[in-house]
């Protein structure tokens, strides 16, 4: 035997102990959380860290993913738009995370989008939004228009018999989005022009005192009034706040939101606002066991018998175990195997059911209707009978209602124009 | 409803009434049936459900009514008893037997299976339960019923109301009570005469009837509806226009309260504090906290709030001028910038310390709810104290600064420093004590604010640009100038937001005072003599 051949034995035998080694202690999976922890997102999004957090750990104490931990690489981007595609490039770029959970507003995922495109990485996103967008990076567990703001208008109009509409909402992209197509859609319905009433405030507007009037006024014509609200964030608080204080009554005039959940609720004694309804796809106070299970786990997880969950923590539950099923099914935790692997993927959701990731991008929710409860909790009324999935171009928009998006092999498209043939039929999107 | 509805009804008011009647309990068998059919059916069939269990006679009726109204009737899921939920938080419930009222312990909110009521099965059954109170002898749950009952009469509560309304001796009571017939009227049967009851009225459900009159087929009843609703909007106009001069004079008022403190230091001292946002949030910080010390006492706290707002946030201010202002006297760009750079560090520091979260601070009870000053027009109690409290903060500043050595002592120096020296006055403890009084005013702003507007580590920020537009516009240095600009400037703002939205509204404001500082640089009231040109 030569001095080569021993040598080589000897690094072989080396190699070997040194990938034992490695087999417990490969390169964990890196999850990049991209929440505001500061600024006037805080109080909404640091929430959802936590929820990453507790996944994670929970995921983790069952063996990781592949045999793999996973590691959680948080940053704060501070509430601060920009800062968001920083961050974001720091996450893909420096820390070279697998995946990115992360954004709250629209307008912070616009400013991450081009930066994910770029780098190839993957986001999850959480919260509800005005839709018109698709890309091959980002997957939107949160409701599209189709699964939230439409429903709870037909609610409205068919079980209760509204018939004329204050669509009240904050100055930002979302809403008026959302209003845009709430407005196309009732005026197709057959509801004129004048028993349709616009209202569009600051950010943190807290003096409420002449729109609630404006609003009482409207809706004493004799006809049934409901307002849609889209006000956003800790606006809501003095809102709800003057509607209480003006005796406005939910059977009288009641106020759908869809930005007002549990976390909302909690600053505020909801007595008075008992009846009042908000639409989304989960609900703290859904009867499952797996609801129950997981809301023992986050009150154990935060140390608080009151914490409360809401609908965008259930969007992180299910778009962390979508990515987990995706990557064990491809075995992998690469970029393009895993966008691949996961359309078609289902786990189950909080409510007692299952999401499906759509080819779109977008997943299946079922879309409920809760009414305010003394306790600050939801009580549901009214459901959709089955799942809806989400529609990332909306019908009630002139420019996107002949767009599709399908990100499978071979169309690999995100806004296929239906009626053209051709991808890149680009919409009119609501810019910011 | 239907007719069955109705005369269930009628016989619930029997047997409710006249306990003595009624007092035999319906077998449990039965009770047990009545709920579970009430558990079993979708929301439509619950409605005769109800009108079933309010017909039955039994005693219990009116607490399983009252519970199932409130979402609290629910059954447990392994046992199939029917409960009444005692407290709902957290994740075990309180609860007690619906049938016998036995007390049940703590239940598993997993093995809770609440009994779902929406917002049209509880006004249901809040016009039943106020056809029982109809006949209460407290007059005030009888004015309340009669109230509820506008726009909810039905044809066999109709046949009723005429010997109601003769043997009601409350006035309200009474003309309540007609209000609700002539609508019943008014829409069911196309009354005419019906009309002439409803002409002066300024609830919400008359007019509605008048206005569904309007468009009605019969020309006779669509005019005389058109007349009466002609003198209606003539009295509306006026309560409108009261309406709006309240809001406006309350915005007003908060705008007072924010600028007060910054009158004195900017005004009269002259020091741009940019973190005097945050010290009225330390204000309203100190509400939540002092109510987080006394639980289940609001009301005292946010009274004792009053002056330990005012200590913390004057404390606070006074450290901040030792620290960082007194060594940058006569540089005020960098005063600017370096209590800008303060009040960021508050800012994070309440986040980091507290929370990030907004904090929940209670109203308390003599707080919320309105003062009806007639059906179209009630002033909301929580904006009223926070008028009053500005006026009382004001006056308390002008006596101060009008009658005591250290108001005295304050002008002395502002307008002749050197001079007020050599005549013995120690600059620098007035420095403080000015500051420290400005600050203290914040505070006070902001144990008011928390009653308004979200308590959380932004408050201050929403507020620190009002509060100098405020004392600019109002002119430096004089406090009238800042009371007439705080409550013109919300005025103005009200008036402007019906017809041009929020947004506008503000935008308008601003180039409003932006043109007039053209006009008048000093303000509306600019100081006079050597000291304003100094």
């Amino acid at each position: 035997m030569s001095i080569k051949k021993h040598v080589k034995l000897g690094l072989s035998a080396l190699a070997l102990s040194v990938s034992l080694n490695s087999v417990a202690a490969e390169d964990p999976i890196k999850v990049g959380i991209l929440h505001s922890l500061s600024g006037t997102m805080a109080i909404s999004e640091s929430t959802l860290k936590d929820t990453m957090l507790m996944l994670i750990e929970k995921q983790n104490a069952e063996g990781g993913i592949l045999g793999r931990q996973l590691e959680p690489v948080v940053v704060d981007p501070a509430s601060n738009w920009p800062l968001f595609a920083e961050k974001a490039r720091e996450l893909l770029a420096k820390e070279k995370v697998d995946v990115i959970f992360g954004n709250w507003t629209s307008v912070s995922r616009k400013s991450v989008l081009p930066v994910v495109e770029e780098l190839n990485g993957l986001l999850f996103y959480p919260v509800q939004y005005e839709g018109e967008e698709s890309s091959e990076n980002v997957f939107y567990t949160g409701a599209a228009p189709n699964q939230q703001a439409i429903p709870a208008v037909d609610y409205l109009m068919n079980e209760i018999g509204v018939e004329r509409w204050v669509l009240a909402g904050t100055d930002y992209v979302y809403p008026r989005t959302t209003n845009k197509i709430l407005e196309t859609y009732l005026k197709d319905a057959g509801v004129s022009a004048d028993d349709i009433m616009i209202n569009y405030t600051p950010f943190g507007h807290s003096n409420w005192q002449s729109i609630v009037s404006d609003i009482k006024k409207f809706g004493s014509t004799g006809k049934k009034t409901a307002v849609v609200s889209t006000i956003n964030g800790d606006a809501n608080v003095p809102f709800y706040r003057e509607l209480a204080n003006q005796g406005i009554d939910a059977a009288d005039i009641p106020v759908v939101a869809f930005s007002v959940g549990e976390q909302e609720l909690s600053g505020i004694d909801t007595g008075p606002l008992v009846g009042h309804l908000a639409a989304w796809n989960y609900f703290m106070s859904v009867d499952s066991d797996a609801n129950y299970d997981f809301i023992d786990a986050w009150v154990e997880h935060t140390g608080k018998e009151d914490a409360v969950t809401n609908d965008p923590m259930e969007a992180h539950y299910i778009g962390f175990n979508m990515y987990v099923e995706a990557v064990k099914k491809a075995g992998t935790t690469d970029v393009e195997a895993v966008k691949d692997a996961i359309i078609g993927v289902a786990v189950p959701n909080l409510t007692g059911g299952y999401a499906t990731m759509m080819p779109n991008h977008h997943i299946t929710k079922p879309v409920l209707i809760g009414e305010i409860q003394d306790n600050g909790q939801f009580s549901v009324v009214w459901e959709t009978p089955s799942t809806v999935a989400g529609d990332a171009w909306s019908d009630f928009l002139p420019g996107s209602k002949d767009l599709i998006s399908d990100w499978r092999k071979p169309m690999k498209c995100g806004n296929f124009n239906v009626v053209t043939g051709s991808c890149g039929g680009k919409a009119e999107v609501a810019s910011n | 409803m239907g007719i069955t509805g109705s005369l269930s009804r009628l016989l619930l008011v029997c047997l409710l009434l006249w306990p003595a009647m009624a007092t035999a309990q319906v077998d449990d068998p039965e009770a047990q049936q009545l709920l579970t059919a009430l558990a079993e059916s979708s929301f439509a069939e619950k409605k005769d459900v109800v009108n079933r269990i309010a017909g039955s006679g039994d005693e219990r009726a009116r607490t399983w009514l009252e519970a199932f109204a409130a979402n609290k009737l629910a059954r447990i899921e392994s046992t199939g008893q029917f409960v009444i939920v005692l407290s709902n938080r957290g994740r075990n419930w309180d609860v007690e037997s619906a049938t016998t009222g036995e007390s049940l312990g703590e239940v598993s909110r997993r093995d809770i299976d609440t009994i779902r009521v929406n917002n049209s099965l509880r006004s249901e059954l809040e016009s039943i339960l106020s056809v029982i109170d109809l006949k209460s002898p407290d007059e005030d749950s009888r004015l309340t019923a009669a109230r509820a009952l506008r726009g909810n009469v039905d044809d066999g509560l109709a046949d009723q109301l005429p010997d109601l309304i003769e043997a009601e001796t409350a006035s309200d009571v009474q003309l309540a009570l007609t209000e609700a017939l002539a609508i019943y009227r008014v829409e069911e049967q196309g009354d005419k005469s019906a009309v002439a009851v409803l002409s002066g009225s300024l609830n919400s459900e008359a007019r509605a009837a008048l206005q569904n009159a309007v468009r009605s087929d019969d020309p006779a009843l669509a005019a005389a509806a058109n007349k009466a609703l002609e003198s209606i909007e003539q009295k509306l106009k006026f309560n409108r226009a009261a309406e709006t001069l309240y809001f406006g004079l309350s915005l007003g008022s908060v705008l007072v309260l924010a600028a007060i403190g910054l009158a004195i230091t900017f005004g009269v001292m002259g020091v741009i504090n940019m973190a005097h946002g945050e010290l009225i949030m330390l204000g309203a910080y100190t509400t939540w906290g002092m109510q987080q010390l006394l639980p289940g006492q609001p009301g005292l706290a946010l009274i004792l709030s009053i002056p330990a707002g005012f200590l913390v946030a004057a404390l606070a201010g006074i450290a901040i001028e030792r620290t960082v202002i007194q060594h940058l006297k006569g540089r005020p760009l960098e005063t600017l910038l370096a209590t800008f750079g303060v009040s960021l560090i508050l800012q994070q520091l309440v986040r980091t310390v507290i929370s990030p979260l907004n904090r929940t601070v209670i109203t308390p009870d003599w707080m919320s709810g309105s003062v009806m000053i007639n059906e179209a027009l009630s002033l909301t109690l929580n904006r009223m104290y926070v008028i009053g409290f500005a006026l009382v903060v004001f006056a308390g500043l002008m006596l101060i600064m009008r009658k005591t050595r250290l108001g005295l002592e304050v002008r002395a120096v502002t307008q002749n420093r050197a001079m007020a020296r050599s005549m013995g006055i120690k600059a620098t403890k007035v420095d403080i004590l000015t500051f420290g009084l400005g600050s203290g005013v914040a505070g006070l702003a902001g144990v008011a604010l928390s009653q308004i507007t979200n308590v959380g580590p932004n408050l201050g920020q929403n507020y620190i640009i009002d509060s100098f537009m405020v004392v600019v516009f109002g002119g430096v240095g004089n406090l009238w100038g800042t009371l007439l600009a705080g409550l013109s400037l919300g005025t103005i703002n009200q008036l402007l937001e019906p017809w041009a939205g929020a947004v506008l509204a503000k935008i308008l404001v601003l180039v409003f005072i932006i043109l007039f500082i053209q006009k008048r640089p000093r303000g509306l009231f600019p100081q006079k003599g050597r000291a304003a040109e100094g």
